[in-house]
């Protein structure tokens, strides 16, 4: 609707204009990232992967379970990789591959608390910390509420 | 135990391409991409898909982002069973504890010791 009146809006030069934008813009080269991301973020859980047998042998985790300390322990990783500055390189690279995996929500936390830090500690570091990665918590607790509220009502009334 | 590193690689690997292209073909910002996989997982658990994603995978399925949102409806129907529906609150962050956990310890250890740079 809102695009519709936009383009009523416009004058001919200024839809001209549109289309010349339109053809030389620079096309995203879709394939060539999802390669990248594909590897990055394979390599990501490869080592998440070894993470977790060394937790399975060691400290008696079971492969269920495993996934808790597997996550803290790589969240550890990328404290470091973010702090010398590494995981912003591994970043432009990898693209998704470096967001997707938890690395890159502890990623977003960390740096922002870092980026904040000349602000004070609990205005600048308390209070932006979670300012990239609070939606990620408000929608997967809110989602993650209503999915398990609605199967445990159906559970009750005896519908599964 | 060498397949399931293969498997861990290959699907941890898809399930970024996924999010690739969320990011390039469907042009969403990676906040809105990452919102997107959380409540994926948090739907998939609920229906019961996601633990033989993670049988299977390993950490191919509990690295990416989408076990976040899997692991809490995990906790919240465990608590669920156990306590009826108040459970569903008490035990919402009962398996994912350490990401969060994790995320606040080392994010402030991290603002400690290192310096913004540039």
């Amino acid at each position: 609707m809102e695009s519709k009146q936009k383009k009523q809006n416009t004058t001919l030069q200024q839809r001209n204009y549109q289309q010349l934008q339109q053809k030389h813009e620079i096309k995203r080269p879709v394939l060539k990232n999802c390669i990248k991301a594909f590897f990055v973020g394979g390599f990501i859980c490869l080592i998440g992967q070894a993470v977790s047998y060394f937790y399975i042998y060691f400290f008696n985790f079971t492969e269920q379970s495993v996934g808790n300390p597997t996550v803290a322990t790589m969240v550890f990783f990328s404290m470091l990789l973010t702090g010398f500055g590494v995981y912003d390189r591994i970043g432009q690279f990898g693209g998704a591959g470096s967001a997707v995996p938890v690395t890159g929500f502890g990623n977003a936390v960390i740096s922002a608390a870092i980026e904040h830090r000349t602000e004070g500690f609990v205005l600048g570091v308390g209070g932006n910390m979670f300012k990239l990665a609070g939606s990620v918590i408000l929608f997967g607790v809110f989602s993650a509420f209503v999915v398990a509220l609605v199967k445990t009502l159906l559970v009750i009334w005896g519908v599964l | 135990m060498l397949a399931m590193f293969f498997w861990a690689f290959v699907i941890g690997g898809l399930i970024c391409v996924i999010g690739q292209l969320l990011f390039d073909v469907a042009k969403l910002t990676p906040g809105h991409t990452l919102s997107l996989l959380v409540v994926a997982g948090a739907v998939l658990d609920g229906f019961g898909l996601y633990e033989p994603l993670v049988d299977f995978a390993g950490a191919g399925a509990t690295i990416p982002i989408t076990s976040f949102g899997s692991s809490l409806v995990h906790g919240a129907l465990q608590d669920a069973e156990a306590h009826g529906i108040i459970g569903v609150l008490t035990g919402m962050f009962q398996v994912t504890s350490s990401g969060i956990s994790a995320a606040i310890v080392f994010g402030f250890i991290g603002a400690l010791i290192f310096k913004p740079k540039g």
